[in-house]
């Protein structure tokens, strides 16, 4: 197993081929490494946007009236805190961690296609440059929802949509082209022996995520498309005095939608896969389960998108079809739960930030899990659509969901990225406060929904009044508290106590083979996997330096 | 007066109200019904699910086994946690099925309703009666702008609210006029999409008088907040008493606009139908939220000739976010209007447009097409 790590004795080779000085060393970079640091940069640059965009959609709540914003910038914020979120923070933050980990993961030198890489993130400024700069154009940016339901996404429309289709085209490229690079790298990078079973579930989740991109991104690239011919072409597929039907819109972007929603979660199961393991100090519960759940849930979610319809007036026979596809996806979801739960039974556990976050993600994802059942039963959902209570289920899959996946990832990660350990006190701190301030924010959503508040709106009655405050401040000090990641992460950079190449005692898998921090180049030479034990199940077995 | 104090109390109650109401017909009650179910299903689960995992956290740290041990997989118990939940799921289902059957049941009713969303307000005809009117917001500026308290009905209120019997089945054939909106009455637990160009179909029977209130639930664009739904179950005699009075004030409607009417009066009655209509765009002030909702102060149209300015009021202006009135208001409201617009904020044209132009114009419009 020494020749794993083969980097040691040729500092020389290294020095040869390593970064690029100045600006240009970002620019031009083909390098996992630096691309994969990129993205989460830009990904955490935007999520402090669109938190920004939060802050005011949230401060506006804080009472009933109109008091900071007026209705049609609000409408703005609702819209670009949403776009941001999804496609600039919980995106391009996967596809980062990805970059990092994937190649590290299965003993590959680098991604398969390095130069589209450095495009597919280079993209993406462009892409939300864009974007953003829509609010400041005359009549504002996008005031339609992030869903941009037709027509008012079209007829209705500012004239700034114009750009925010164009946006939504560069960033939908920049997906199909990260997703094709990690399809090319996990297929045939591995390293000799490395089989897809013995892949760490993050590569298999993120396999299948890329396959979800690839299929779903086009079919939003179509549907932005047909908006642009509507508006500046004389078309009407979304308008019904030319024969089309506005409904159409909602059929084609939730095909886009609902697998887009699993895109943004099943790569955090797969890091929480690994971390819960490895604070456990015990294998992973039900490799193989783990693995077909994943394909289960990425299959059923090109079956259900009609339940986000169910008040369009669909027929009787495709209300009951999307409501039983809808309460299946429990199944696959169920058996990943409890194989965490199994994970942690009777293991040795600590609880370190990954850990914290990982543990917050189990049981907050699952609460959301719970309100998305109970959304999944049609006649139910009559009263729940539209409402806070979507809301509250969204964002409870979203934050302890994708964003804490996202943070637990960086906490376990950081010491190979940084070669130095961060602060785990502070990092604890940000764990609480983000908790404690994200279930204030979003659990008495769920009431206000219930009582019948509907969703994107600036202004209410009275009787929603206190858990909104409730809410608004919950708001506040979870925004606050990302400040907080960010000192920690800066600080982890700047030095602190170095990490050895295996930081985490009870971590499994090849990126621990490599120093901390992981060399310019790593694997250049392959490692040989096949004497690692398929039941050791892809956490990379007994190889540890 | 005694309706009055029961709302009150309810809005006491309702300020930390943390769940769904049961409504108030049998469709909202057996809604309700699951809903609470399918609730205690999750809570019972996540109570076993959480309860095991917070066991493991406090039994299973380091500080206690230093050991852990090395199991990974379990056929049998894989198998039992995936069809236990798919028997669960199922036994969700029915009551599930049996509720949606119920709401689907499309026999015949006794009173149908056109609801037609725009922007924002509603719309309701009563089919095969000759009565149909708008809702609009009554919320005073003042109270949403914080200059005056907020009234207990604050966003809820209405000018006329939709008046439907109790004990009968009414039917709504939902639609819209410009972008999609969603008509919602939480106690009735009737939602359903207002789409332009198509017509959906929902239904209510409500067994007692009362006074309900819910809001647009589809992102309908700026004053999506502010086009509440409220309907007004009154007894049948009550209620045919109603509609005899709702047909006599048509009659009266059809006769204003034969009627002689001087500037004044139409500037007055024009200022009324600004408000509920124009107002929220082009603002009191008339000057508007340019470049989305332009100015009528001073602009060409306001102070150009009459015809073209009727011309806009009447047909709106496609593509853009101004509508077409000549369908939504009376002959004479839309001379009202152009009345008042251009004689208002400095606009001092001094001509006006009477209800007998208006529908002279109208003619003119049916006989081109």
């Amino acid at each position: 197993m020494s020749a794993v790590i083969d980097d040691h004795g040729h500092a020389a080779h290294d020095h040869h081929h390593g970064p690029a000085k100045g600006l240009s060393r970002w620019l031009l970079t083909t390098n996992h490494k630096d691309i994969g640091s990129m993205y989460l940069w830009f990904s955490f640059c935007a999520f402090l946007l669109g938190g920004s965009m939060a802050m005011v959609i949230r401060a506006e709540l804080f009472q009933p009236g109109l008091q900071i914003v007026q209705p049609e910038f609000f409408n703005q914020m609702t819209t670009m805190h949403g776009l941001i979120m999804v496609f600039g923070a919980v995106m391009p933050a996967f596809v980062g961690l990805a970059n990092w980990m994937i190649p590290l993961m299965i003993g590959a030198p680098d991604m398969a296609l390095p130069r589209m890489n450095n495009f597919s993130f280079w993209l993406l400024p462009a892409a939300f440059g864009l974007l953003v700069r829509t609010l400041f154009m005359e009549g504002g940016g996008p005031n339609f929802g992030w869903t941009f339901y037709a027509p008012l996404s079209t007829t209705y429309a500012p004239e700034s949509v114009t750009f925010f289709i164009f946006a939504i085209h560069l960033m939908g490229i920049s997906s199909i082209m990260g997703a094709i690079n990690v399809v090319a790298t996990v297929l045939n990078l591995r390293a000799p022996g490395m089989t897809l079973m013995k892949m760490p579930l993050f590569v298999w989740t993120w396999l299948i995520t890329a396959f979800l991109l690839i299929a779903v991104m086009p079919v939003l690239a179509g549907v932005v498309t047909m908006m642009l011919m509507d508006i500046h072409f004389g078309t009407s597929f979304f308008s019904a005095a030319g024969g089309g039907d506005p409904v159409l819109f909602q059929h084609v972007f939730w095909f886009f939608g609902h697998p887009e929603v699993y895109i943004m979660i099943l790569p955090a199961f797969g890091a929480v896969s690994s971390i819960i393991p490895a604070f456990s100090r015990k294998p992973l519960f039900g490799y193989t389960s783990m693995v077909y759940a994943t394909g289960a849930i990425a299959f059923l979610s090109f079956i259900v998108w009609a339940h986000h319809m169910f008040t369009v007036g669909i027929p009787l026979t495709g209300e009951l079809f999307f409501m039983y596809a809808t309460m299946l996806i429990a199944v696959p979801t169920g058996v990943k739960v409890f194989n965490w739960v199994s994970t942690m039974w009777r293991g040795s556990l600590t609880f370190e930030a990954p850990m914290l976050f990982a543990v917050a993600f189990v049981i907050l994802f699952s609460i959301g899990g719970f309100s998305g059942l109970m959304l999944a039963i049609a006649p139910a959902d009559f009263q729940y659509h539209d409402t806070y209570f979507v809301v509250a289920h969204f964002h409870y899959v979203l934050v302890p969901g994708a964003i804490f996946g996202i943070f637990a990832s960086a906490y376990y990660w950081l010491p190979k990225w940084t070669g130095h350990m961060y602060d785990e006190t502070l990092a604890k701190l940000h764990f609480w406060m983000s908790f404690i301030g994200m279930n204030l924010a979003f659990f008495p959503m769920h009431f206000v929904g219930l009582a019948g508040m509907p969703r994107r709106i600036p202004d209410y009655n009275m009787m929603f009044a206190n858990f909104n405050m409730v809410s608004s401040v919950g708001a506040f000090m979870f925004g606050a508290t990302q400040l907080l990641f960010l000192f920690i992460v800066i600080k982890c950079i700047r030095g602190g106590v170095p990490a050895p190449a295996k930081p985490w005692d009870g971590a499994e898998g090849l990126e621990w083979s490599v120093p901390s921090p992981a060399p310019y180049h790593t694997f250049q030479t392959p490692p040989d996997m096949s004497d690692v034990h398929e039941h050791r199940k892809g956490t990379g077995g007994e190889l540890t330096p | 007066m005694g309706l009055g104090l029961l709302a009150t109390v309810a809005q006491a109650r309702a300020a930390w109200d943390v769940n769904m109401r049961s409504g108030a017909t049998d469709v909202s009650r057996s809604v309700f019904d699951l809903h609470m179910t399918i609730f205690w299903i999750c809570v019972v689960i996540g109570v076993l699910v959480f309860g095991v995992m917070i066991w493991s956290m406090i039994a299973h740290r380091r500080s206690r086994r230093q050991q852990a041990a090395n199991f990974h997989e379990n056929t049998r118990v894989e198998v039992l946690w995936t069809v236990i939940p798919l028997l669960i799921l199922i036994g969700m289902a029915v009551p599930a099925t049996r509720t949606l059957l119920h709401i689907y049941d499309a026999s015949e009713s006794d009173v149908d309703i056109q609801i037609t969303g725009y922007q924002w307000k509603w719309h309701y005809k009563y089919l095969g009666e000759d009565v149909e009117f708008f809702s609009n917001l009554t919320t005073p500026r003042e109270q949403i702008n914080n200059q005056a308290p907020k009234g207990e009905h604050y966003l809820l209120e209405v000018d006329q609210p939709l008046v439907i019997p109790a004990g009968a089945k009414v039917r709504f054939l939902i639609t819209a006029a410009d972008v999609i909106h969603s008509w919602w009455v939480p106690e009735l637990a009737v939602k359903k999409d207002a789409i332009p160009g198509f017509v959906n179909e929902s239904w209510t029977r409500v067994e007692q008088p009362g006074l309900f209130r819910g809001q647009c639930t589809e992102l309908c664009g700026k004053d999506h907040g502010f086009m509440p739904v409220v309907v007004e179950v009154k007894s049948q005699e009550d209620y045919a008493a109603w509609l005899g009075e709702k047909k006599a004030e048509a009659a009266k409607l059809a006769e204003l606009t034969s009627k002689e009417w001087t500037l004044e009066e139409l500037v007055a009655r024009g200022e009324k139908v600004y408000q509920a209509n124009c107002a929220s765009c082009h603002q009191p002030t008339g000057e508007g939220l340019p470049p989305m909702f332009p100015a009528l102060k001073g602009s060409a149209i306001a102070t150009g000739e009459p015809e073209g300015h009727l011309n806009i009021v009447f047909n709106g202006k496609p593509g853009t976010a101004m509508a077409a009135f000549g369908k939504q208001l009376s002959e004479v409201d839309i001379a009202a209007v152009v009345t008042y617009e251009r004689n208002s904020w400095g606009n001092d044209k001094g001509d006006m447009v009477t209800p007998k132009d208006v529908l002279d114009f109208k003619q003119a419009e049916e006989a081109t097409q």
